[in-house]
C-alpha cells in the first residue's frame, strides 16, 4: 500500500483556522492528509503538544497563526509563539526527527490559497520522507 | 459643545490628559494630567478684557485655530465658540511665564483676579466603568509631498487653510486671497493628497472629495475664478451627496481626472508665467495636460495620531494596519474594542465624516450607557485559571500575559488570573512549568485527547478513515 | 508484637547512590532494622536470585526497586520481584524517569559499544576485540544478559504501585515513606510518595520576580547573586519544572537545580515543560532575537531531558 502521510496541524482560531475553513468553503484543493486541531492562539501551543502528536503516530506537525507583529488577536500570543518554536525545532533535530518534518509560520485569515498550498506542499515534502511510525522506536527493537 | 459643558452629570476637563489606566470593565481608574491654563476656571467669565489689556498690543503669534494664517495674543480663547468659554496662557509665549518680568496688565484687567500665574499642573485620578476613546485623526502633513510645493510655493495652500479663508470669522473675514492680498483667478484643487497613495496612506479617506467639493463652491462663490479639480475616484456616496457633485458641474467648476504629477513654478509656455503649473495625465481623454492657476489646494487626507501607538497601549486597545483604533467587528461591531468596557467613537476608529462620526458617537454612547445600566457583565469562560494547590510562585506566567491579566498575590504567594481581563489566548497556560493554569475549554487534557483520536485510527491511501 | 516487615531492595541499572541513600538513615536505619526483614539487598545481604525465585508470590511486603532497565537481566528482575512482591516501589530517579543512564537514549548499542570499546581517545584496543553475549564453557554455553537499544523505566515494563523520586530521594523523604508503610498509612496506588505536590520553587529561598531574559548561561559562564532566582538570572533552571520535596539542597547552595525529582504533577513531560518556559519569558519582540537568544542554550536535548530522557514522550532519540 502507498504510504499517505498523517500530518497534525495546530492552528490558531483567528488567522490560520479562518483561512483553512475559506479554504475548503471555497473547494481549493487540498490532500486529505492534514487534521487539524484548532486552538484561540498559537501561544497556547505548547512544545509538548507536537511532542505528543509524534510520539501518537503523526508523520508531520504544522503549527500556523497570525503574522507578527501587529496581527494576532491578542496582541502578542505569536510573540510566545516564535520564541518557542525554533528551540522545540532544535530538540526535534536532536531527538532525530527530520526538520522537514515540523513546519512553523504564519497565515493570515485572507490568505486560504496560502494554506491550501502549504497543505499540498508540506504532504508532498513529508509523503518523501517517509513514514515516522514513532510507536514502533520503542516497540522494543531489541536486536 | 455649550450643552455637554453645562450638563449636571458631564464633568468637561480640557487641557487635560489621559496617563494611566489601570483595572478592568466596570472597575477602571484613570490618572488625568490637567495641565495649567493659568486662569482659574470658576471665575473667568470669558470677557476678553485681558486680552485687549496683554502687553502685547498687536497679536503676534500664529494662531492655531486659523491654521498660521491669523496671529494671536499669548493670553487667548482658542477660538470663539470655545467651551469653557475660558481665556489661557501660553507659557511658551507669555513675557510673565518665561521671565517673570511683566507688568502682568492682563492680570489687573481682570475684575475677577481669574488669571493665576502660579497655577500648577494637577494629577487626578477617577473611578470609572466604562471608556470611549474619541481621540480623533491628525490631517496628512503635505510637506511630506515636495513635488506638490507645500512650504516651497506660497500659493499652495491645505484645504484646512482655505476654509479659514472661506470662514467669515477666518483670519480675512472670508476673503479668499493670495499671500499678496490679490484674488486668484484660477484655483486648482488636488484630490487624494496622502490618500490612496502606495508611499504614503493606502487608505481612502472618505471625507475629502465632499470637502474639496465644498471648497471648489465657496471659492468659485467668493472669487469667480475658473476652479479645476484633479481627482482620481469621486466619492460622494453619502445622502444628498451625489446632488451636490450634480450642482457643481452644472456651476462650471472643471473636474480632471488624473492624479496631478507635479505642481511646479517652471513656465514653458508664455501664459504659464508667474503662475503655478499643475501637471497631470487627463485620463478620460488620454493626454497630459499643463494647467497654469494662481492658486493650489492640496486636499490633505485623515491619518491616525502620531500617538496613536502610545494611547492604544495605554487604553489596552489594538490598532488596525492602518494604525487606527481596531474595532471588535469590521461589520458588526463598529464601536467596540476588543478590550471589555473601551468603546471608539469617530474618527479615532476610522476617516468618516459628521453625519457619520455622530452616527457612531451615538452608537458608543449607548453601548457604554447599557453596560453601566445592566451592572454586570457576561465574560467568555475561556479563560484561564490557576491551581493555588500547584502553582509554586515562580513566576514564569507573569511577564506573558498580552492583557497583564495575571497577578501575583503576595499573601498566597500565587499567580492569580482577573477573569475580567483575561481573554483566553492560553499563552500562559502553555507557559506554566508546573502545569498549574488550566486553560478553561482547551486544557491540555482536551488537546491530547484531540492528539490521540485523530492518530489512533489508520487512514486509507485515498484519505478516508475505514 | 506485629510481624515484620519483609523487605527486599534491588539495584538495576544504577550508581549506587541510592543504596547510599538508604545508608544516610543512619541510625535509623536500626530503627529499619527492628521493624524489617531485609530478604534481598544485593549491596548487602548474601541472597541469590534462585532464593528470590524459590519465594512464594507475594511473599515480599515492599520492594523498593532503584536503576533503570538497561539489559535482560534488570528487566527479569523487575518481572521477577513484582511476581514475589506486595508492592512494588520504583525507588529513585533511574526507576522512575531514566536517569542518567537514560541519557544513552541519545545513542544505540551499537554505537556505544564502538565508542567504548573501539573509538574512545582512551582505548588502545589495536585487535578490536569486543565482548561476546555467549561463552562455551565445559559445564555449557553461557550467556552474559542482552544490552537493550533502550533504556527503560520501570514503570515501562511492570506494573508499579507507589514512585519515590530524587536522585537520590533524600534521606528525610525516605524516611517518612518507610513510616508511612509501617503505619500502613499509604495512598491510593500509583502515586508519589516522599515528596511533595509544588515544585521546588516553593522551597527555594531566592527571591523571584518577572523575567525577561536576554541571554541564557551555563553554570561556569557566571557567578549568580545568592539572593535573585537563578533563573531571572538567565541559568537554566529546571527547578519551576521539578517536583518539590528535596529541600531546594542546590539553589540554597546556588547551583540552578537539575531536576532531578522529576515532573510535577500533571505534567507530562518534563523536558517541554521546561522548555516551554524558558523559551517564553526570553525578551525578544523579533522572530531574529528569539531565535538568537534560544539559539544559545548549549544541548538543549541534555539540559531539558537530563533525567527524563527515557520517560518523556518521544522516549529515546530515533533508531
Amino acid at each position: 500500500m502507498n504510504f499517505e502521510p498523517r500530518i497534525i496541524a495546530f492552528l490558531c482560531n483567528w488567522c490560520t483556522y479562518t483561512a483553512a475553513d475559506a479554504a475548503g468553503v471555497a473547494r481549493m484543493e487540498q490532500p486529505a492528509n492534514v487534521d487539524v486541531i484548532r486552538v484561540m492562539c498559537t501561544g497556547r501551543i505548547e512544545p509538548m503538544f507536537v511532542l505528543k502528536a509524534f510520539a501518537e503516530g503523526a508523520d508531520g506537525v504544522i503549527v500556523s497563526g497570525c503574522h507578527p507583529p501587529g496581527d494576532c488577536h491578542y496582541t502578542n500570543g505569536n510573540f510566545k509563539t516564535f520564541r518557542r518554536m525554533p528551540l522545540l525545532g532544535t530538540v526535534l533535530s536532536q531527538f532525530g526527527i527530520d526538520k522537514g518534518r515540523f513546519h512553523w509560520g504564519w497565515i493570515s485569515g485572507a490568505e486560504a490559497p496560502k494554506w491550501a498550498e502549504l497543505a499540498r506542499n508540506f504532504t508532498d515534502q513529508v509523503r518523501g520522507l517517509g513514514p515516522l511510525n514513532w510507536k514502533d522506536q520503542i516497540a522494543s527493537k531489541e536486536d | 459643545m455649550m450643552d455637554a459643558g453645562r450638563h449636571p452629570n458631564i464633568t468637561l476637563l480640557t487641557n487635560s490628559e489621559v496617563t494611566n489606566v489601570s483595572g478592568y470593565v466596570g472597575n477602571y481608574k484613570v490618572a488625568i494630567k490637567k495641565k495649567p491654563r493659568y486662569v482659574k476656571e470658576d471665575l473667568c467669565v470669558g470677557c476678553l478684557q485681558c486680552i485687549d489689556a496683554c502687553t502685547y498690543k498687536e497679536a503676534k503669534f500664529p494662531d492655531e485655530f486659523q491654521m498660521g494664517l491669523g496671529k494671536r495674543k499669548p493670553v487667548y480663547l482658542p477660538f470663539a465658540q470655545a467651551t469653557p468659554q475660558v481665556v489661557l496662557l501660553d507659557p511658551d509665549r507669555c513675557i510673565q511665564l518665561k521671565t517673570g518680568k511683566c507688568k502682568k496688565t492682563c492680570s489687573d484687567a481682570c475684575d475677577r483676579k481669574a488669571i493665576d500665574f502660579e497655577q500648577k499642573e494637577e494629577t487626578i485620578q477617577v473611578d470609572v466603568g466604562t471608556i470611549i476613546v474619541s481621540t480623533g485623526f491628525e490631517t496628512f502633513d503635505a510637506a511630506r509631498l515636495p513635488y506638490y510645493g507645500y512650504g516651497k510655493y506660497p500659493n499652495v495652500y491645505t484645504g484646512l487653510e482655505v476654509e479659514r479663508l472661506t470662514s467669515a470669522s477666518g483670519p480675512t473675514a472670508g476673503e479668499v486671497i493670495l499671500r499678496d492680498g490679490t484674488h486668484p483667478k484660477s484655483v486648482a484643487i488636488i484630490h487624494c493628497v496622502g490618500s490612496r497613495d502606495e508611499k504614503t496612506n493606502r487608505w481612502c479617506s472618505r471625507v475629502c472629495c465632499m470637502y474639496s467639493l465644498k471648497l471648489a463652491h465657496m471659492v468659485k462663490d467668493h472669487t469667480g475664478a475658473q476652479v479645476y479639480n484633479f481627482y482620481i475616484d469621486m466619492r460622494t456616496p453619502g445622502k444628498s451627496y451625489e446632488e451636490f457633485y450634480d450642482k457643481l458641474l452644472a456651476e462650471g467648476v472643471q473636474f480632471i481626472r488624473g492624479r496631478v504629477a507635479e505642481v511646479t513654478d517652471w513656465a514653458i509656455r508664455p501664459e504659464e508665467e508667474g503662475k503655478l503649473v499643475i501637471r497631470a495625465e487627463d485620463t478620460l481623454v488620454g493626454v497630459v495636460r499643463r494647467i497654469p492657476v494662481d492658486m493650489v489646494i492640496l486636499s490633505t487626507g485623515l491619518e491616525p495620531q502620531h500617538d496613536s501607538a502610545q494611547v492604544a497601549s495605554m487604553f489596552g486597545i489594538s490598532r488596525s494596519a492602518d494604525g487606527f483604533f481596531a474595532e471588535a467587528h469590521p461589520k458588526l461591531r463598529p464601536v467596540e474594542t476588543n478590550t471589555e468596557g473601551v468603546f471608539l467613537s469617530g474618527c479615532a476608529q476610522g476617516p468618516r465624516d459628521v453625519p457619520d462620526t455622530v452616527a457612531h458617537a451615538g452608537a458608543a454612547a449607548s453601548m457604554a450607557i447599557a453596560l453601566l445600566n445592566r451592572g454586570e457583565v457576561t465574560i467568555s469562560p475561556t479563560v484561564a485559571n490557576v491551581d493555588e494547590k500547584l502553582c509554586s510562585a515562580c513566576k514564569t506566567c507573569l511577564s506573558v500575559c498580552p492583557y497583564q491579566a495575571i497577578v501575583f498575590n503576595a499573601d498566597k504567594n500565587v499567580a492569580s488570573v482577573n477573569d475580567a481581563l483575561c481573554k483566553g489566548c492560553g499563552t500562559c497556560v502553555a507557559a506554566c512549568p508546573a502545569a498549574a493554569i488550566t486553560g478553561r475549554h482547551f486544557s491540555d487534557e482536551q488537546i491530547i485527547a484531540q492528539i490521540e483520536g485523530l492518530l489512533r485510527e489508520p487512514k486509507t491511501a485515498e484519505g478516508a478513515r475505514p | 508484637m506485629a510481624e515484620k516487615l519483609k523487605l527486599a531492595l534491588y539495584w538495576a541499572a544504577s550508581c549506587g547512590g541510592c543504596e547510599i541513600a538508604i545508608v544516610e538513615l543512619r541510625e535509623k536505619i536500626l530503627v529499619v532494622d527492628q521493624v524489617a526483614d531485609i530478604l534481598f539487598w544485593p549491596v548487602a545481604v548474601d541472597t541469590k536470585y534462585k532464593d528470590v525465585e524459590a519465594m512464594p508470590d507475594g511473599h515480599i511486603d515492599v520492594c523498593l526497586f532503584n536503576g533503570a532497565i538497561r539489559t535482560s537481566e534488570n528487566e527479569h528482575l523487575a518481572h521477577l520481584l513484582r511476581k514475589k512482591s506486595k508492592v512494588l516501589v520504583a525507588f529513585g530517579s533511574c526507576a522512575n524517569e531514566g536517569c542518567m543512564p537514560g541519557l544513552a537514549n541519545l545513542y544505540d548499542r551499537q554505537s556505544i559499544f564502538n565508542y567504548v570499546y573501539l573509538e574512545s581517545p582512551s582505548v588502545d584496543n589495536p585487535n578490536k576485540i569486543v565482548p561476546q553475549t555467549t561463552n562455551k564453557m565445559p559445564e555449557g554455553e553461557i550467556q552474559i544478559p542482552k544490552f537493550y537499544n533502550t533504556v527503560k523505566t520501570l514503570a515501562q515494563v511492570e506494573d508499579v504501585d507507589y514512585f519515590i523520586p530524587g536522585c537520590p530521594p533524600q534521606p528525610p523523604q525516605i524516611w517518612s515513606v518507610i513510616e508511612a508503610i509501617v503505619q500502613g498509612n499509604l495512598p491510593p496506588k500509583g502515586s508519589v510518595v516522599g515528596a511533595n505536590e509544588k515544585t521546588v520553587c516553593d522551597e527555594c529561598k531566592h527571591d523571584r520576580k518577572e523575567k525577561a531574559i536576554k541571554q541564557f548561561y551555563r553554570i561556569q559562564e557566571i557567578i549568580p547573586s545568592s539572593t535573585q532566582c537563578l533563573f531571572d538570572q538567565g541559568l537554566i533552571c529546571a527547578g519551576p519544572a521539578t517536583r518539590g520535596g528535596c529541600g531546594a539542597l542546590c539553589t540554597k547552595v546556588d547551583i540552578p537545580c537539575r531536576g532531578c525529582y522529576g515532573p510535577p504533577p500533571h505534567v507530562i513531560d518534563q523536558g517541554a515543560a521546561l522548555m516551554s518556559a524558558c523559551a517564553s519569558v526570553v525578551d525578544a519582540d523579533t522572530e531574529e532575537e528569539a531565535a538568537r537568544i534560544v539559539g544559545g542554550i548549549a544541548d538543549p536535548i541534555g539540559t531539558f531531558y537530563r533525567f527524563g530522557l527515557p520517560a518523556s514522550l518521544l522516549h529515546r532519540r530515533k533508531l
